[in-house]
């Protein structure tokens, strides 16, 4: 028995993924199971970074465990959410979940053939062998061959952030906006009006006489 | 004598994907009740596909699997945002995010 310390490691990160994801689907409160998610993220990210891809494990760190997963807590925690119904049928469908779970991950690995993948080790890393850090590998590539892609991805995103923003925007009655384009357009003629009126003249003393108020 | 412990394979990552999978599809089935566990098993079902990815492109030498990774990552947080967009009207119409309670269209 020879070991590797690169696979020991793996393995640790890859059984602490395991164990997470399962802990994520069973958790009765939806909060418990976006931090159990996160955990699989950043073990999963761990896992990456000692497989040699390190740019992506950390885009996965910054992407889902700092923007996804607070959003996911955030809505979790925003909404008042009554857990008991949700929780209905729970044990019902969890035999047939765990037969379609176990059988679906016996024909997968009977499929990839864990023995015959197994028996050849992985190469070297290509970036290490052309002495570029991984990034660099990574950014020759998607700047390139994939650039169209690229940036149909960022309209994606784009068109996400807009829809996103649609979707949830809504005026309520009975709260005062202000309207930053209206303030901007204002002029001074419509805040002051000038009036052009007689000026006030006290009346004639002897009208004031003969009139005689009590 | 080669064996799981002596050096680090393909088979290991296609064999965390597939565990990740199965994982997450058995969440699909367990909470189905519940919109927000629905979109967290999506989430980790797309993650599985890309360990597969980036275990193809270490295999291969080839940066086009992490490329696709990127995407990947790209497209999920654009469905994370909307999905989570129209959870949050949903239970502001409905005051329910329970997938029985959605049944507006049976007519």
């Amino acid at each position: 028995m020879n070991f590797d310390f690169t696979t020991l490691a793996f393995l640790a990160f890859a059984a602490t993924a395991a164990v997470a994801a399962l802990a994520t689907i069973t958790s009765r409160n939806p909060v418990h199971a976006a931090l159990w998610l996160v955990l699989t993220f950043f073990s999963v990210a761990c896992t990456w970074i000692v497989g040699g891809a390190e740019f992506l494990g950390i885009a996965l760190v910054l992407v889902y465990v700092g923007a996804v997963m607070v959003l996911f807590l955030f809505v979790v925690m925003m909404l008042d959410i009554d857990l008991a119904p949700l929780r209905e049928g729970y044990v019902k469908y969890l035999p047939v979940g765990l037969v379609v779970a176990v059988l679906m991950l016996v024909q997968m690995l009977s499929l990839i053939g864990v023995r015959a993948a197994s028996a050849m080790p992985l190469a070297d890393n290509a970036a290490t062998g052309a002495d570029v850090p991984n990034t660099t590998w990574l950014a020759r590539a998607l700047f390139t061959d994939f650039m169209l892609p690229f940036e149909v991805a960022a309209v994606i995103l784009t068109v996400a952030v807009v829809a996103a923003v649609m979707l949830t925007l809504r005026r309520r009655g009975g709260t005062k906006h202000q309207d930053p384009s209206a303030q901007s357009r204002v002029k001074a003629s419509d805040r002051v009006r000038m009036v052009k009126m007689k000026a006030e003249t006290p009346a004639p003393p002897a009208a004031a006489e003969g009139e005689g108020t009590p | 004598m080669s064996n799981v412990f002596s050096a680090l394979t393909l088979g290991h990552f296609l064999t965390l994907g597939a565990v990740l999978f199965c994982i997450s599809v058995a969440g699909i089935f367990l909470n189905r009740k519940n919109v927000i566990m629905l979109l967290m098993s999506l989430e980790l079902l797309l993650l599985s596909v890309n360990i597969n990815f980036v275990g193809f492109s270490r295999s291969l030498g080839d940066p086009a699997g992490q490329v696709f990774v990127f995407f990947i990552l790209t497209v999920a947080a654009a469905e994370a945002a909307i999905g989570l967009a129209i959870l949050v009207t949903l239970f502001r119409n409905r005051r329910t995010i329970d997938v029985a309670d959605i049944d507006s269209l049976k007519g």
